[in-house]
């Protein structure tokens, strides 16, 4: 049994949620004022996920030194420095277009970083 | 070696000045600065006031000096492109009981060659002044004060001694003077200079400087004063430049607009230890927001940009000195400098040249260049002037600091005058960019680029705010190492 | 020469296309959008951060991403484009003066105007903080384009004041970038940001929000090289005794956004005192006839998607104008804020003109739970719900009912107050 403090990130208040995980299952969520923070503590404690974004530099275009990117989907929060990491040395060359992969299967997650403007 | 006629400590005001007035005549001048560019030290962060010369007591150096740079400023300023506003002073008093004392000025002024003072009152003030505090009663009206560019004059003066043969080297900070024969020695961390005169104006370190040479000691007391900077929405709040009468109670503050349209409020002033002791106190800001209403109601404070503080090289004697030192032939001090010592910079610089004449008799140069042309300004230029301008160079089109109109032909100008920018602050002094409201926030970045593509020896990434240590960047993205992180 | 334009557009970030393509959608054929970057989606393009879009595309963009969007729409025809080129003046009588290196000097008339310039980052200065001005203190705004947009890092260890959402933002992005974040401080006892950012930018990295703190002194000559930080007390003044010093380089401030309209002014736009932003009415219309605003320069929003969802409104209405279809009634009944409430957008409003349902935002001035929001036309309340919770950080608004208003014969005015019952 696990007990994982949560602020819930739902509305300003900001509620103090306890959120008791016992074998990967919650089977108590305390300090929610409203069913949303219910939901979010139930995510959250289970399986926290995050989307990385950052930016890498770009060769060869005439109006940007960087073009920014983002994981094209959720990330496990616990492997969100090894995604950052995955981005170390990498440049990318213009033209550049959104959504072009960036690097591909980001550090073992099975989610790509794609592009998130174009250059 | 070569033996250099005049070594100048000291690039502010006070030795550019120095430096232009000696370029008129057939001498090798070399100007050692500390800093990596002029008007680093008390140049940059004063009143900016061109003074009417009422307050320096009847005899005394500062009387004369500030009476003659008032009447040289004018003529200075149109010659070598520098801004100025002749908007004339009040001295403003809040009691009938205080009128003595304004005449009492008025009476000094008069004895130290001060034209067309007057006691002025009643509806007569409100009209010149209607933002005055309604508790003042008079005012002693100064007509020949002005407000000017002090970062400009500085360096106009130094760029003209260098369009006149001088010579200038930053980041030399001297670190000894020795009698070498007829000569003097002046070591630097890197070369060691040999000279007939040395002229200290070496601002707050004016004090070491000389006591190298002499066993008459001198000693500089950095007096702080702190002042806040006002959006030019309130640069109009004021007309004049409005003193407050000094009183049992202290000498108050002023507020003034600056030539480049913003309200000005300060100084304090208060001696300090420490001769780098350029910081702002809550204390001093406090003082500031307490005084300043005494003589003018209804500071717009919130519309404060930015607070500095700067430091006079006070002395207890409280004159300037200036003169051969004695014991120390060829050797001159150009010291304690303090206010009004901008506004007497030019005459400063008239009676350093006549004493280096009694020492080296130097001949008069018939090519010497009076003149030069500073960077234009489009903010204040009509659409008629700015639409030529970009006729002339197109990038006078691509505004670059959007608070103060400063555009990229201004910036690239800057940095390719013969005494260029290398650093923000510098580009920043030479043309008012980042001195806005947003305080360089949008602007720093493009200012960069275009330092960085500029300048051959300098990148992007070494770029500084003023000089090196000040850098402004620490490496590339994902470049950091042990990026300590949770 | 001076050309002419129907509506010109000043400024093409957020709020400047979706005012543009809003007008065009009206039917207006003969639109200028300017703009002083040489590309258009304003500060997005460096907000590279998700969380864009939910309420306009039902999913989660980044900032550039959601300007691509409006940009792509913008450009399907019918609206022209200034590039790298700044609006110095702007006329009662609305001729744009413009300068641009590619053009010159340019003279625009238009008819009519929508002001959609953004706004700026309060600077140090503006606080007042003691001590010496070195390298190493950016606006969070200024970090941001330094690490985004240029590729380069302004700082290792970093003290953030001010809990303003780009400063939250930077505190991640910079952590992500290898520097460390030793906290951030806020002066007010809670913070200005959204939740989620603190969580997922502050949380997530073990970052401390330090709040009712500030910043008393910077130290360091040439580079930051420390900030003191203090306890204030319940009037943000600094608690003696209480200071640490936090060894850094690097002082980001995030301590609140102006509107930035300093050209509004040249055209005589009157602004409010609250908002710096212009005075308008339910139009969107400032005091000066034919000229609009929307977005951040009109006041500062908390969410791209409301920007979008207010210049929409103050183009179409633009578009109402020049169409000649925009009556003025001459009536005005103005929004009263007080009891809690800041500030309304609009200031007044016109119920003859008003569409069906009218959204009037605002801001509360303080962290309110349990507290209802009520809207009075002259005595009678017809607007009473209860919110859990308002802050200052976060835009409210409230959907007015023409009909409502109709049924006030004579309405004097209109009060936005918060009650606790």
């Amino acid at each position: 049994m696990e007990t994982i403090h949560l602020t819930c990130i739902r509305c300003p208040r900001g509620c103090q949620i306890d959120a008791v995980v016992d074998g990967g299952q919650v089977v108590s969520i305390t300090g929610n004022s409203c069913k949303r923070g219910e939901v979010y503590a139930q995510a959250e404690a289970t399986n926290p996920v995050r989307v990385v974004t950052s930016s890498v530099p770009v060769v060869g275009s005439a109006m940007h030194h960087m073009v920014s990117v983002k994981t094209a989907g959720d990330v496990p929060k616990s492997k969100v420095f090894d995604v950052v990491a995955s981005l170390k040395g990498v440049t990318v060359t213009a033209p550049v277009a959104i959504g072009d992969v960036v690097v591909s299967d980001a550090a073992g997650t099975g989610v790509d970083i794609i592009a998130t403007r174009s250059a | 070696m070569e033996t250099i006629d005049v070594l100048i400590i000291g690039a502010g005001v006070a030795g550019a000045a120095c430096a232009r007035e000696l370029s008129k005549r057939k001498l090798s001048i070399c100007v050692l600065e500390r800093e990596e560019d002029v008007c680093c030290g008390t140049t940059k962060a004063n009143s900016a006031i061109v003074h009417a010369g009422f307050d320096a007591a009847t005899g005394s150096l500062m009387a004369k000096l500030n009476v003659r740079g008032n009447e040289l400023m004018g003529p200075l300023c149109e010659d070598l492109g520098v801004d100025l506003k002749n908007i004339g002073s009040l001295v403003v008093c809040t009691s009938e009981e205080d009128i003595p004392g304004l005449q009492a000025l008025l009476d000094r002024g008069v004895a130290n060659g001060v034209k067309d003072l007057r006691i002025v009152r009643g509806e007569e003030l409100r009209e010149l002044e209607p933002n005055l505090a309604d508790e003042v009663v008079a005012a002693l009206w100064a007509p020949t004060a002005s407000i000017v560019n002090p970062f400009q004059l500085n360096w106009a003066l130094a760029e003209n001694a260098l369009a006149n043969g001088a010579e200038f080297d930053f980041n030399t900070e001297v670190t000894g003077v020795v009698r070498d024969g007829d000569c003097w020695l002046v070591s630097t961390p890197g070369e060691e200079y040999r000279a007939r005169c040395v002229i200290n104006a070496a601002g707050v370190y004016a004090d070491s400087i000389h006591n190298m040479v002499s066993d008459d000691k001198m000693e500089i007391t950095p007096r702080r004063g702190q002042y806040f900077v006002l959006d030019t929405t309130a640069g109009r709040h004021v007309g004049h430049t409005v003193f407050q009468l000094p009183t049992k109670l202290g000498k108050g503050v002023l507020v003034t607009p600056t030539t480049a349209g913003n309200l000005l409020v300060g100084p304090t002033a208060e001696d300090i230890d420490e001769k780098e002791g350029t910081d702002t106190t809550a204390a001093g800001l406090q003082e500031l927001l307490a005084k300043a209403p005494l003589s003018v109601k209804n500071i717009p404070f919130r519309e404060t940009i930015t607070s500095f503080s700067g430091l006079r090289a006070h002395r207890a004697e409280h004159d300037f000195a200036i003169g051969e030192v004695e014991g120390a032939p060829g050797f001159i001090d150009c010291a304690a400098i303090e206010s009004p010592g901008l506004t007497s910079a030019p005459a400063i610089g008239e009676m350093v040249a006549e004493i280096v004449d009694g020492i080296l008799h130097p001949e008069m140069r018939d090519d010497f260049i009076a003149t030069r042309e500073g960077i234009p300004n489009v903010e204040w230029a009509t659409d008629e002037q700015w639409a030529a301008l970009i006729e002339k160079d197109p990038a006078y089109g691509r505004v670059i600091c959007r608070c103060r109109k400063v555009t990229e032909a201004q910036i690239v100008s800057a940095i390719h005058h013969p005494l260029g920018a290398r650093s923000l602050d510098g580009i920043k002094r030479r043309t008012e960019a980042c001195m806005g409201r947003c305080q360089a926030g949008f602007c720093t970045p493009k200012i960069m680029e275009i330092l960085d593509r500029e300048l051959s020896d300098l990148a992007f990434s070494d770029v500084t705010k003023a000089g090196p240590g000040s850098e402004l960047i620490v490496g590339r993205d994902k470049e950091l190492e042990g990026g300590d992180v949770a | 020469m001076t050309v002419n334009y129907d509506i010109v557009v000043i400024g093409g970030g957020p709020a400047g296309l979706a005012a543009a393509i809003a007008a065009r959608d009206a039917g207006c054929a003969s639109i200028l959008v300017i703009e002083r970057d040489r590309e258009l989606g304003g500060i997005l393009n460096q907000c590279i951060h998700n969380g864009f879009g939910l309420i306009t595309f039902d999913e989660e963009l980044t900032g550039p991403e959601y300007a691509a969007r409006f940009e792509k729409l913008a450009l399907e025809g019918g609206i022209d484009f200034m590039l790298d080129t700044m609006v110095i003046d702007v006329s009662s009588d609305k001729l744009v003066t413009a300068v641009s290196q590619a053009e010159g000097m340019q003279f625009i008339q238009a008819k009519a105007i929508v002001l959609a310039m953004g706004c700026r980052e309060r600077p140090r200065g503006a606080l007042n903080i003691p001590g010496y001005r070195p390298a190493g203190i950016y606006s969070a705004g200024t970090a941001q384009r330094l690490v985004n947009i240029e590729g380069f890092m302004p700082g290792r260890e970093v003290v953030i004041l001010g809990s303003g959402d780009i400063g939250l933002i930077m505190a991640r992005r910079m952590t992500f970038e290898g520097a460390h974040v030793a906290c951030v401080a806020e002066l007010m006892p809670y913070s200005g940001g959204l939740k989620r950012n603190i969580v997922q930018c502050l949380d997530d990295f073990g970052i401390p929000l330090l709040l009712s703190h500030t910043v008393v002194r910077i130290e360091g000559q040439k580079r930051v090289e420390a900030v003191v930080i203090a306890e204030v007390d319940g009037h943000g003044k600094p608690i003696p005794g209480t200071e640490v010093t936090y060894p850094c380089d690097t002082l980001l401030l995030s301590v609140g956004l102006i509107p930035e309209n300093e050209l509004s002014l040249t055209a005589g736009v009157e602004l409010s005192p609250v908002t710096r932003g212009p005075v308008v009415n339910e139009v969107l219309e400032t005091k000066v006839d034919g000229i609009f605003a929307a977005g951040n320069v009109l006041h500062v929003h908390d969410l791209v998607d409301y920007v979008s969802q207010e210049a929409a409104v103050a183009g179409r209405n633009a578009a109402a104008y020049v169409a000649g279809s925009l009556e003025e009634n001459g009536v005005s009944v103005p929004v009263t804020a007080t009891d809690g409430v800041r500030y309304t957008v609009p200031q007044s409003i016109d119920p003859e003109r008003m569409p069906d349902e009218l959204t009037v935002r605002f801001r509360v001035g303080n962290v309110y739970e349990n507290r209802y929001v009520s809207v009075y036309l002259d005595g009678d309340r017809i607007y009473h719900r209860k919110r859990m919770i308002m802050a200052p950080g976060e835009m409210e608004q409230v959907v007015l009912k023409k009909a409502e208003l109709l049924a006030h014969p004579g309405l004097a005015s209109i009060t936005f107050k918060l009650e606790e019952a």
